[in-house]
């Protein structure tokens, strides 16, 4: 039997980006997957990116991670998005051509040192104890792992369903994941389930386009991987139209047909991306909803209409599609469904991603409550890399919400748990002015360097752009002048006498290099995307000294551990209520359990005092 | 958690007195002074007490409360027992040989409410005031806070705050989705009002704290002109004395006084005059600065006098001193026969009162601070906001600030708060 360090079932987003991860830090590793061509494969839109998640991207390849440089790859448009807002919200998003990024995907996963890819369904585990020490295929052969890393997005206990008619399935095209889903049912851990949706796709060839308004993508693209330089595939545009009171009333005069408001659904969708039945309920003094057309591919004539996905019967779909103004012959290719499956509480899961409960046990992707490919291929980043390390016998790595992302979305899901399909927003970072995408490099990449897990081509180009931008901050933070100095160059200024550096100048947001060269001419030297990036770490420098004070708080609390084994039953003067949630999510820090909500700041005192007790007591 | 207990009323002799018992084991406990069982919870019964040895202490009336239903959120049992100093004791005694039953820290019942959420911060404080309550405005003001004026007024500004946010939150986190592209009027409104009311709170804070700490009146006038008299009639006519700090004559002499429900301290001081006595200068000197500093200033005149050194402000009451010897018109007052003194306690009060009118919910320093806080950061939230969207990411920033500040009068805020608002709020998703 053929002995790996590590074992990743499911070749999706999270499963591709944790073997790759646990490949790169040299940790032998294999992933199994259902079919070959699931690598890469998007089940939904053929977009990555946006925002939050075009922040998780960034991260993902500050860390080396494969899914940047697929999406460069892949790219047919590429947009930042709140260009015009401050640079620590605008979120870099790229439309896909699903064929160059299955391709970009397989070639890197396949090219990939200390990683094998073998096609085949997992149907267990074995176990010893409360330890997993291998898999067994549908086949019968039997792979034995140190670690392993279970990936498998929707398909445990998928059910598809598109209006009353319902199968079972992983998504479109795919057998659900039965089996495995037994011997996960036997672990006893706390699950749920949750359900989302896509829409039909439509035959372009069918669309009439010349009725339509185009978007296209930016001027100069913005690239997801701090390597690329520039778009790989021909860039297109996406058409835009809109729904309209036809379309309304012939959704809500079907409504009852509809899976999700015919009571066949019982799993909860999110709401950031309700189905057009959903919208059209809700809101329903809303007359028209904006649809955009995206193309699946340079190759292609698949359409993504985004903004109507739906479970309504097939021929209902046809009926409302044909409705919108240059759809009105439009043929669909594929309808639109809706997919219900098994979650497990990632409250059951450390900042590992590994069960608490289980020794050598990841869980990465939708299966923790999820969605989306970025959240996915973070959270495989944050299990194959620990996962990895752990087989090499070395220490875990943790990402924290005050340096990534990641951080706050593993924390987010270990702590809080999910209600609804999780996904990543910038406004759940609370440290947003510092985690921004441009920076992502500056962030994590030192890390990655410690860990190992760095290609010298990336570390190279890292060290180059740092040692400049390190120069040129240097000039700047020892160049002062006097107020008469800057407003002889015609920059208004309060003549308050006080004499400022240049980079303290860069810190008002309507000052640039232009008009420092002015003061400082050598500053030219720089080249502009190095003075880009300085310009903005410059922007935010105030604030992120203010928000210090608010990152050593939390980090004063994550240092503070809770034991393991505390007995949350047996403290008096926690109610009921916060007890249980405690014992539930049994928080690994003091930080970790002030976000359990209910939770007060007398009873984070408690915690503490009890804390110290325990210590005490142990060394006694 | 130990069990604690507390003589609840004054040490001392009394008619009744009662210990308190708060803690897991309160029941339990309580039955080992008992023959027969506890009373129906919250239903009070007479109960004889046994000591140890099986001797009889005292017949008291017994109060329970379950956990749900009493002030701390853990068992309660009162003891309403014969206010003698000997029965004080010996329960006192017999109670802390109990397993796991200790005499309460000050101020712990209170904190045990606290931390079982049957109080917030802002009412703790509101009952600590209570408690210290001595006038009517006192109670009044303390009874505001402790019934949650403060709690719920913070929770209404929070709520418009993280509306404000969710509408800023919305236009950057579903940027390419139809979210409207400009909500800053409506943002700017949200602030604006909040700001407004924060203003109005900081305003009022001067008048609150006077209420809690008490207001100072100074009688300023030349030597001689009866100022001591005067102080000793007000001092006598509502004899709530609670100090008496005497300096020397040509110090400053205060008396903390309740006039007509409002905490007031009357300061005499030092005669105003010129004079080469060094030490009076001094006195005097102090005098003029403490006489400046008061929050209303009564000047005692002779009429035929026109020097004033002490700078009169609008409410400033002027009247004539020592009215017994000076059948004139005018107010007049006489601390001798006490002609006149109750005009000028009710003007004192009218003045008072009229600043009591703006008195705000926040009381407390700790309010104030937070209260100015949130102000500051809301202000630059709006300078922000109309310098326009290129700034969405910096005025986001200062508004998540605010929303924390404002939130530590009472808790915490939480993203998941302003996302339900945005997902309430717009139709969203592609
Ligand atoms: C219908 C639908 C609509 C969606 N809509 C959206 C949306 O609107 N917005 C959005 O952000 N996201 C959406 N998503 C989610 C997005 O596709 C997923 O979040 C993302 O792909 C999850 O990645 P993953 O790696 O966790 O799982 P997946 O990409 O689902 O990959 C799971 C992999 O595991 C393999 N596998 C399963 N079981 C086994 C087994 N026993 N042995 C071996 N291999 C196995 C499968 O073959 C598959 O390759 C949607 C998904 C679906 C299906």
């Amino acid at each position: 039997m053929k002995q790996y360090d590590v074992v990743v079932i499911g070749g999706g987003h999270a499963g591709c980006e944790a073997a790759y991860a646990s490949a790169r830090l040299g940790a032998e590793t294999l992933l199994i997957t259902m079919k070959m061509s699931d690598l890469g494969v998007m089940s939904c839109n053929p977009a990555i990116g946006g925002l939050g998640k075009g922040h998780l991207v960034r991260e993902i390849d500050a860390m080396d991670g494969i899914m940047g440089k697929v999406a460069d790859a892949a790219g047919i448009q590429f947009r930042l998005l709140n260009r015009r807002k401050g640079p620590a919200v605008q979120g870099p998003r790229a439309q896909a051509d699903r064929a160059l990024y299955q391709a970009a995907m397989q070639k890197h996963i396949l090219g990939s040192d200390h990683l094998d890819v073998i096609e085949g369904e997992v149907i267990d585990f074995q176990v010893d104890k409360q330890k997993v020490t291998g898999v067994m295929l549908r086949d019968g052969s039997k792979i034995a792992a140190r670690n392993t890393v279970l990936t498998t997005g929707t398909f445990l206990r998928g059910i598809i369903h598109i209006g009353d008619v319902s199968y079972s399935g992983g998504r479109m095209g795919d057998e659900a994941s039965t089996k495995l889903c037994e011997r996960i049912d036997s672990f006893d851990l706390p699950k749920g389930r949750l359900k989302t949706g896509t829409p039909p796709r439509l035959d372009s060839r069918t669309i009439n386009w010349s009725e339509l308004e185009m978007q296209p993508g930016d001027e100069t693209p913005t690239l997801f991987s701090f390597m690329s330089i520039k778009p790989a595939a021909k860039q297109i545009s996406c058409g835009i139209t809109h729904t309209n009171e036809k379309t309304h009333q012939i959704i809500r005069q079907n409504l009852d047909k509809s899976a999700m408001y015919g009571g066949h659904i019982e799993g909860i969708g999110p709401r950031y991306c309700p189905s057009i039945e959903d919208k059209i309920v809700r809101f329903a003094d809303k007359q028209s909803h904006q649809i955009f057309l995206e193309p699946e591919g340079l190759n292609n004539h698949m359409i993504y209409p985004n903004g109507i996905s739906t479970s309504l019967p097939v021929d209902i779909q046809e009926a409302y599609v044909r409705s919108i103004k240059g759809l009105e012959n439009v043929s669909i290719i594929q309808p639109g469904y809706a997919i219900e499956y098994d979650y497990i509480d990632p409250r059951a899961l450390n900042g590992q991603l590994r069960l608490k409960d289980f020794e050598n046990l990841y869980f990465a992707g939708q299966i923790n409550g999820t969605t989306g490919y970025e959240e996915a291929a973070a959270q495989g980043l944050v299990a194959g890399l620990n996962a990895a390390l752990s087989a090499k016998g070395q220490g875990p790595i943790t990402f924290m919400r005050s340096d990534s992302y990641i951080g706050v979305m593993i924390d987010d899901l270990i702590t809080r748990g999910v209600t609804e399909p999780y996904r990543m927003f910038t406004s759940r970072a609370e440290f947003r002015l510092s985690l921004r995408a441009d920076n992502a490099d500056q962030r994590l990449t030192p890390l990655a360097f410690k860990l190992g897990c760095v290609s010298s081509k990336r570390r190279k180009l890292f060290d180059k752009k740092m040692d400049q931008i390190n120069r040129c901050v240097d000039v700047l933070v020892s160049s002062y002048f006097t107020p008469k100095e800057i407003s002889d160059h015609g920059y208004k200024i309060n003549q308050d006498g006080a004499r400022r550096s240049a980079f303290d100048l860069l810190s008002f947001p309507d000052m640039d290099f232009d008009f420092i060269s002015g003061l400082i001419p050598s500053i030219d030297r720089y080249p502009s995307d190095i003075q880009q990036q300085v310009k903005k770490d410059a922007l935010y420098a105030n604030y992120i000294e203010r928000q210090k004070r608010d990152i050593e708080a939390l980090q004063r609390d994550e240092a503070i551990k809770i034991p393991p084994s505390l007995d949350y039953g047996s403290i008096e003067g926690l109610s009921a209520e916060l007890k249980l949630k405690l014992q539930k999510t049994r928080p690994e820090t003091i930080a970790q359990a002030s976000k359990i909500d209910g939770m007060t700041p007398a009873a984070l005192t408690l915690l503490l005092a009890i804390i110290r007790k325990y210590e005490k007591r142990k060394i006694a | 958690m130990d069990t604690i207990f507390a003589l609840a009323t004054v040490r001392g002799k009394a008619g009744v007195s009662i210990i308190r018992i708060s803690g897991a084991d309160a029941f339990t406990g309580v039955r080992c002074l008992l023959k027969t069982d506890l009373p129906q919870p919250r239903q009070s019964a007479l109960r004889k007490l046994y000591g140890e040895d099986g001797e009889l202490i005292d017949q008291a009336l017994l109060l329970a409360f379950d956990k749900d239903h009493s002030f701390t959120g853990e068992q309660t049992v009162e003891l309403h027992i014969h206010g003698s100093p000997a029965v004080q004791t010996m329960l006192l005694n017999h109670l802390s040989t109990l397993n796991g039953f200790r005499i309460a820290d000050p101020g712990e019942f209170t904190r045990r409410a606290l931390e079982n959420g049957r109080l917030d911060l802002s009412r703790v404080e509101g009952l600590a005031d209570l408690i210290n309550a001595e006038t009517e405005a006192q109670r009044k003001q303390a009874m505001r806070l402790f019934s949650g004026e403060l709690a719920e007024k913070s929770v209404l500004w929070r709520t418009k705050l993280i509306r404000a946010a969710a509408l800023m939150q919305a236009t950057i986190d579903f940027a390419d989705e139809e979210v409207p592209e400009d909500v800053s009027s409506e943002v700017l409104g949200l602030l604006r009002d909040v700001i407004s009311d924060l203003d109005h709170q900081v305003k009022g804070y001067a008048a609150s704290e006077r209420i809690r700490s008490g207001f100072e009146v100074a009688i300023v006038g030349r030597p001689n002109v009866g100022k001591s008299t005067l102080l000793n009639a007000l001092a006598r006519r509502d004899a709530a004395i609670t100090s008496h700090i005497p300096g020397t004559t040509r110090d400053i002499v205060e008396v903390q006084m309740d006039l007509n429900g409002l905490p007031v301290t009357v300061i005499d001081t030092a005669g105003l005059r010129e004079t080469a006595d060094e030490i009076e200068t001094i006195g005097i000197d102090r005098a003029k600065r403490r006489a400046s500093d008061a929050d209303l200033r009564v000047f005692l005149i002779d009429p035929e006098d026109e020097i004033q050194e002490v700078t009169q402000h609008a409410d400033d009451i002027v009247v004539i001193g020592k009215g017994d010897l000076r059948p004139i018109d005018g107010l007049s007052v006489s601390g001798k026969t006490g002609a006149g003194l109750n005009q000028l306690i009710d003007l004192i009060v009218k003045a008072l009162e009229g600043r009591t009118q703006g008195a705000g919910l926040a009381v407390r320093e700790r309010h104030r601070v937070a209260v100015e806080d949130t102000i500051a950061k809301l202000d630059s939230a709006v300078l922000l906001i109309q310098k326009g969207e290129q700034y969405t990411d910096l005025s986001a920033e200062e508004l998540r600030s605010a929303i924390h500040s404002i939130s530590s009068i009472i808790g915490i805020v939480d993203v998941e708060d302003i996302l339900d608002e945005v997902f309430s709020s717009f139709c969203l998703g592609k």
